[in-house]
């Protein structure tokens, strides 16, 4: 090897070791943060779950599976599972049309498109935490000086405690609203850059063709044009509703607790866990049941919609 | 390797960030108190309270201390969770006020047995809410103040009503619905419809306990499912304020004219007397059947140690000098800011503020029908209770079978604790 060659990979060697030294500068303490402060505590987690844990993270007292089968037999834990289920019935379709529409509807606009853009996007910038205290205790508080009260008093209705009744179920108006409010805008930003992508030429090719613009066109070009945004759309509101916490949280609980109703699994783990109770392993078997549910459910979606899938098996 | 000056300027920053973002304790002189002696560092936590003037008189108090430097911590947000948390690691507290402590942090070793500094005064507190914090024989926490909850009447909306005060439960029913019309409802017991705040009190009013003597349940009694049934015909009735922009705690939908009766607590009075005069008049709980009494509920936030601090011994000389020797704090901090009755007997006795009108009814109430949440009703055995009476009044559930899962989920619960 001559020396010029021997010279060159001496300095391709060392601008190698640079390299590898700044990516460790730049992602070890990333890195670090992701192991200290998410995978030991998930482990830990996992070893809680099979103890008894009151009060304590390093418990004593082995109870094997005692923790799952006590949580799978606790009917407020059940019927919380029952109460998400509901939830996600709700808000996935509704987020997901209403964003679809928001999205055609700005997509059609010819002038002061930026600005509806901004305007619908914009609540998705607002914390979950200020929208459900609005919700709450301006617009669905249950006296005759609340927004939706006051609506209903101009046509002589009775008032309505939004978030005290149970029949009719009220607090899922103000909860499946609250999120829409938040979340439409953002998923409409997603569809609109589905609807951007589509050629212009497929709806020059179907108008030669006779179809009719309106219902017949969205049907057979637009709609199954999103196809990949409408997967991972679906995918984002099921993983979303399923961490779904603050707005139930701040809607519906008190200084005295929370009531069975409309109770999520995080906020009843939230409750075991880290309430007064400090029941650690029951909270931990809790999360780790939710984590497979999860999974179980990322993973059957994801195959249902044939992702991973090569193009040509599709 | 070469380390060149950027690169080590960049490591120094990262890990100063990285040391910062840990290093707020709790222990030291980081926090918004300040005590002004020498001797070992303390911290203290309160909750945030809602009166003016507390958080200033608390700090004074540990300034005033001279044999250990007292930082108060005044904590906002949800306290109870957060103390909870604390106590697991040993970032928490040194001292703290709790709401309890509960049952399981004392067997979990996470508090220190106080029972030496009462020695002398332990019959002039408050036994009704001294009790609780007695378990073993040993006491584990300080109470401050005693608080306790009570019916607020408008006796004009009464009176225009032809509703005489009600003294049962029944009475109470037929008053809320009389009471009740377009613009202001009978009664408010919280936006839950009162599941949250009665909590045990109908029981006692039945005559009945929510945990007997010798630890056993103390409500599997039909009385039971009566009494709780009849607070879902509040509720049917429509005769209940539900909805409110602040909640029971808050005297606000009273005084708004949002409905005539409200259950809140002592410390609503003084907002109560501003704004109305004489214009109202206070009730306990009202009995039911032949068996009941009238009830109140009574509680305290007690001043604690944590078994993880490092100074165990300074920390309790610094809590008897606060909560048992100096007296002339214990007065100012209950009735100087907000309206409790101080948890020392002779305290609420000279107390001028409490011997007239609708505060010196609330000490009789205190004194004949209070009674306090006991220790072994525990955080879970109140989850399942609390849900299934929510089930009853809002849903109209069936009061006997949903009492028979409470009785089954309690029993396992006291079986639990007393095992250990």
């Amino acid at each position: 090897m001559s020396r010029e060659k021997k010279q060159k990979q001496g300095k391709r060697e060392k601008q190698e070791s640079h390299r590898t030294r700044w990516f460790w500068v730049f992602v070890g303490p990333f890195l670090l943060g992701l192991v200290v402060f998410t995978y030991v505590p998930l482990g830990w987690s996992v070893y809680l779950s099979f103890f008894d844990a009151h009060n304590t993270v390093t418990p004593t007292e082995f109870v094997g599976l005692g923790n799952y089968t006590a949580l799978l037999r606790d009917d407020a834990f059940t019927s919380s599972l029952w109460t998400f289920c509901l939830f996600t019935l709700f808000i996935v379709p509704t987020t997901y049309a209403a964003s679809l529409a928001l999205a055609l509807m700005v997509n059609r606009l010819r002038r002061a498109q930026a600005f509806f853009r901004s305007v619908f996007f914009l609540p998705a910038a607002c914390s979950y935490v200020v929208a459900a205290l609005i919700w709450k205790m301006s617009l669905f508080n249950g006296v005759r000086f609340g927004l939706a009260n006051t609506l209903l008093g101009y046509v002589d209705a009775d008032q309505i405690a939004w978030l005290s009744t149970t029949d009719p179920p009220w607090y899922w108006l103000v909860i499946v609203t609250v999120r829409l409010w938040l979340q439409a805008g953002f998923y409409m930003i997603l569809f609109l850059a589905g609807l951007q992508r589509i050629s212009p030429t497929l709806y020059e090719a179907a108008a030669v063709d006779g179809a009719r613009p309106g219902w017949q066109v969205f049907r057979h070009i637009t709609f199954p044009q999103l196809r990949t945004t409408s997967v991972a759309v679906v995918l984002l509101l099921v993983i979303n509703a399923f961490q779904a916490f603050d707005e139930f949280y701040n809607l519906l609980s008190d200084a005295r607790g929370y009531p069975p109703y409309a109770r999520p699994p995080l906020v009843y783990l939230y409750y075991l866990a880290l309430g007064q109770g400090q029941n650690l392993g029951l909270g931990s078997a809790g999360a780790v049941l939710l984590a497979l549910i999860v999974a179980v459910v990322t993973i059957g979606q994801a195959r249902w919609f044939g992702l991973g899938r090569k193009e040509a098996d599709a | 390797m070469t380390i060149s000056r950027r690169g080590m300027l960049g490591s120094a920053a990262a890990l100063g960030l990285l040391t910062a973002c840990g290093s707020n304790t709790g222990r030291d002189g980081g926090g918004d108190g300040g005590g002004g002696g020498s001797g070992p560092k303390l911290s203290h936590w309160y909750h945030q309270y809602g009166e003016q003037g507390t958080e200033q008189a608390v700090k004074k108090y540990a300034a005033a201390y001279d044999k250990a430097r007292v930082s108060v911590q005044w904590r906002p947000g949800n306290y109870d969770q957060q103390t909870a948390a604390a106590l697991l690691t040993k970032s928490g507290p040194d001292v703290f006020e709790v709401n309890g402590p509960t049952l399981d942090q004392i067997q979990g070793k996470q508090v220190v047995d106080l029972t030496d500094l009462f020695e002398g005064v332990r019959d002039d507190f408050n036994q009704a809410v001294l009790a609780p914090k007695t378990y073993d024989g040993k006491i584990w926490g300080i109470p401050q103040v005693v608080d306790m909850q009570m019916l607020y009447y408008r006796k004009s909306l009464l009176e225009d009503a032809g509703v005489e005060p009600p003294r049962t439960l029944d009475e109470l029913v037929d008053a809320a619905k009389k009471l009740s019309n377009k613009k202001v409802k009978g009664l408010f017991l919280g936006n839950d419809a009162g599941a949250g705040v009665l909590g045990g009190t109908p029981l006692l009013a039945a005559g009945l306990e929510l945990v007997t003597e010798d630890g056993k349940v103390g409500f599997d009694d039909p009385a039971a499912a009566r009494t709780l049934g009849k607070l879902h015909r509040l509720y049917a009735d429509k005769s209940l304020l539900l909805g409110a922009p602040a909640d029971w705690s808050d005297p606000s939908a009273f005084l708004q004219g949002l409905t005539a009766m409200q259950w809140s607590g002592l410390w609503a009075l003084p907002a109560v007397q501003k704004a109305l005069g004489d214009d109202f008049g206070v009730l306990p709980f009202p009995k039911d059947g032949a068996r009941g009494r009238p009830a109140v509920p009574v509680g305290a936030y007690a001043a604690a140690v944590s078994t993880r601090t490092a100074h165990e011994q300074a920390a309790k000389d610094y809590l008897k000098w606060l909560w048992i020797e100096r007296t002339d704090y214990q007065e100012d901090f209950a009735l100087s800011y907000g309206f409790h009755i101080p948890a020392r007997i002779s305290l609420a006795k000279k107390a001028a503020k409490l011997r007239t009108g609708a505060a010196a009814d609330a000490v009789r109430f205190t004194t004949d029908h209070g009674f306090a949440q006991p220790l072994l009703w525990t955080p879970a055995a109140q989850t399942a209770y609390q849900d299934a009476l929510n089930r009853i009044i809002k849903d109209g559930a069936n009061p006997d079978s949903e009492l028979k899962t409470v009785v089954r989920k309690v029993s396992a619960e006291l079986d639990r604790v007393k095992s250990k």
